[in-house]
């Protein structure tokens, strides 16, 4: 095993004063990629969301290293230019931006440095080839009347541009069809390697035929109750949550929890 | 010569609050009078009928009550004005004849640097005079006119008695009788029929002294199937105390002919700015204003375009801007006066740090007046909860065969936003602007690539130091 790019030790996170993890254990090493499931409200999009560093989200106790370094402390633009990334569940709109231009001034401030024209639009179209999206895509403004498909693909395209370590795919699935999904995946499965590591959350199985993990963990109520190779993805798909709560998770709701 | 804006007032990033110390040749003492009218009449040497134009203005002035409604303007000391300013003695017909002290400060404004690069004629105007003025040559030969409205009152009178006033009448309201009593500067354009002026012309106006009142009045013409874009500019120093600028402009675009006017204005904070703006549209005709207020202490103005005639189609686009202690109270009118008109205003604000903005607008069908469309766009973004916005539109409708659509929005510049561009590496800083220059893009579009450059600046530039 290489060393852990992010390691999640004891994380408990409060949003508008309730507590939502309650001891978060996991961690990703370099170039893995693992998979978060787990069933609603189990605080999947919590755990991303706090790892980008949304201020809505209040940490209470335990710490993330971020390439041996503490990550809690950095803004969330910070995290970013260290080389992490969340593919949003559901990406804002900014109108009057267009993504071309959004994706210039992103890639300039995570890079810190201004990007060659001629390199940009080269990457742009690569990307943009993968992602089977149309030239004019990028003009339009950002997630601005994008449907489903189109505002998870965007999403794909700037992290591609944006080339992270580390990439948090939240529900990236979710509101997908089926080619949609398949092409989505290509993208993910193009970037992700030694180069990137991908932490895939998720409530279904589906999009893991396309993508496969080496790692799998099930946060159940704020914890990760189980953590596992490839085939808790195929007990889940035939067994559901049900029989993995019952037999990893809790006694009752305030027992206390012993590492997975 | 010119003292830094810093220390006359500090705490501010307002960049052009420097002014040059005072080295005039004429400049008429505090508080009005109509020996003052008289005086500032002959001085320039007018035609009998502009001086009694004045005087019955400023009877008009005396008698009208100041404005209940809009911004608050109780404060303005009339008496406490100086109303007219003569800064040099001759106009510059290159930037080497304007006195060096004025010229720098116009360079520090990049007014001459422009002039080189984009611009068809450049008017700039310091205190209550045109102390430089210039038009590319080819435009001269066509017979386009672009002057200062004292030159073309002197070398076109009967165009200008046949116009002036007629758009805006002296007893409009308040402040324009003020200005048609003590009128000074300002641009005289008349585009002959069929000539189109591809580039644009622009004026620049400077308030230097201290409690200067400037009272430009600007005249275009555009006469049939004719196209002119003027761009206008305006700043001032920071004092303590405020200074009042209001201007009267008007428009008539004749059949065919489209006009478009552009303001980006960027006064300090105690600047009243209250001006009137109106437009006449005929048959097929066009009038188009851009109106970018930012600065001021207060603005209170609501560019006008008068559908006259069947085919005339007028439109605002307008952004305004405000931070703490500053009030806009912006919008457009709109007066279908004749069938088959139609209008659109679109006008975006932007407040912040307790500032407040207003949207007032009127769009009105006469009877008689069938299909007719018009469309009011306003949005509005605030980016804190101390900022204050308002919409007032009015319809006043008397056709049936009326279409008319409204459309207003409100938002707050959200936390989920702004997570979401950081997300992807961007301060809060630029993430903010990049919102707020989103905001504004649909206005930005339309100015010519420069401008659009300024404005971003601009806004950039009020909006540092609105996130900590």
């Amino acid at each position: 095993m290489s060393e852990p790019s992010l390691l999640i030790d004891n994380l408990h996170v409060t949003v508008e004063g309730r507590e939502i993890l309650r001891g978060v254990n996991l961690t990703v090493p370099r170039g893995e990629t693992h998979a978060l499931m787990g069933p609603n409200g189990s605080g999947k999009s919590t755990l991303a969301y706090t790892l980008m560093g949304h201020p809505k989200y209040k940490v209470t106790a335990g710490k993330v290293l971020w390439k041996g370094q503490s990550l809690l402390d950095l803004t969330p633009d910070q995290r970013a230019k260290s080389g992490l990334f969340l593919a949003f569940q559901y990406p804002v709109t900014v109108p009057g931006v267009s993504m071309v231009n959004f994706l210039r001034q992103s890639l300039r401030a995570v890079r810190g440095k201004e990007v060659a024209v001629r390199d940009f639009r080269k990457d742009l179209k690569s990307a943009m080839d993968v992602l089977k999206m149309d030239n004019q895509f990028v003009t339009r403004y950002l997630n601005d009347g994008f449907s489903g498909g189109e505002k998870k693909r965007a999403e794909m395209l700037q992290m591609a541009m944006l080339k992270p370590e580390m990439a948090i795919l939240d529900e990236t699935d979710s509101g997908l069809d089926i080619d949609a999904l398949r092409i989505v995946s290509e993208g993910v499965n193009s970037l992700a390697g030694p180069e990137l590591g991908v932490l895939i959350i998720t409530h279904y199985q589906r999009i893991l035929n396309y993508i496969k993990p080496q790692h799998v963990h099930v946060l159940y109520r704020g914890r990760v109750i189980v953590s596992g190779g490839p085939e808790l993805v195929g007990r889940l798909e035939n067994e559901g949550y049900d029989n993995i709560i019952k037999e990893f998770g809790p006694a009752d709701d305030d027992a206390p929890q012993a590492a997975a | 010569m010119a003292v830094a804006a810093k220390d006359v007032q500090s705490g501010t990033d307002y960049k052009f609050g420097f002014h040059d110390e005072e080295d005039y040749v004429f400049k008429s003492q505090r508080g009005l009078n109509e020996q003052i009218i008289r005086d500032i009449s002959a001085h320039k040497k007018e035609p009998e009928w502009m001086t009694k134009f004045r005087l019955r203005a400023y009877k008009h002035f005396l008698n009208r009550p100041l404005p209940n409604w809009g911004g608050d303007v109780s404060d303005i000391d009339f008496d406490n004005i100086f109303y007219y300013i003569k800064p040099a003695a001759e106009q510059g017909k290159t930037w080497g004849d304007v006195p060096e002290y004025i010229k720098e400060t116009f360079d520090k404004l990049g007014i001459p640097e422009a002039e080189r690069k984009f611009l068809a004629g450049v008017s700039a105007q310091y205190e209550s005079e045109v102390v430089y003025h210039s038009i590319r040559e080819d435009l001269e030969k066509m017979g386009v006119v672009f002057t200062d409205m004292d030159t073309g009152l002197r070398e076109h009178g009967d165009v200008v008695k046949k116009y002036f006033g007629t758009v805006i009448p002296p007893n409009d309201n308040k402040f324009a009788s003020l200005n048609s009593a003590v009128w000074s500067g300002g641009s005289f354009v008349w585009v002959p029929a069929g000539v189109k002026v591809e580039i644009p012309l622009q004026a620049y106006f400077r308030i230097n002294a201290e409690n200067m009142g400037q009272f430009e009045r600007t005249l275009i013409i555009a006469e049939p199937g004719s196209f002119v874009h003027y761009v206008e500019g305006c700043t001032a120093p920071i004092y303590s105390t405020d200074s009042l600028h209001s201007a009267v402009v008007e428009l008539i675009a004749l059949e065919g002919a489209r006009i478009r006017y552009t303001t980006i204005q960027n006064w300090s904070n105690n600047v009243y700015n209250l001006v009137t703006k109106r437009a006449l549209a005929y048959r097929d005709a066009t009038v188009e204003w851009v109106d970018c207020n930012l600065g001021s202490k207060l603005t209170m103005k609501y560019p006008a375009v008068y559908l006259m005639e069947p085919g005339a189609h007028g439109e605002v686009l307008s952004v305004a801007m405000a931070g703490a202690g500053q009030h806009q109270d912006a919008g457009a009118k709109m007066v279908h006066v004749a069938p088959n008109t139609t209008s659109i205003i679109t006008s975006k604000s932007i407040a912040k740090g307790g500032g407040r903005t207003t949207y007032r607008g009127l769009v009105k069908a006469y009877n008689g007046a069938h299909d007719v469309k018009s469309k009011v766009r306003c949005d509005a973004l605030l980016m804190d909860d101390e900022s204050q916005s308002d919409t007032y539109p009015y319809m006043d409708i008397e056709d049936e065969k009326v279409d008319v659509g409204h459309e207003a929005t409100v938002s707050k510049v959200g936390e989920d936003q702004l997570f979401y561009l950081m997300s992807r590496g961007l301060t809060e800083a630029e993430a903010t602007n990049m919102i707020v220059n989103g905001f504004i893009e649909p206005i930005a579009k339309e100015l010519p690539m420069e401008y659009a450059v300024e404005l971003n600046r601009l806004v950039q530039l009020e909006m540092s130091g609105s996130v900590g």
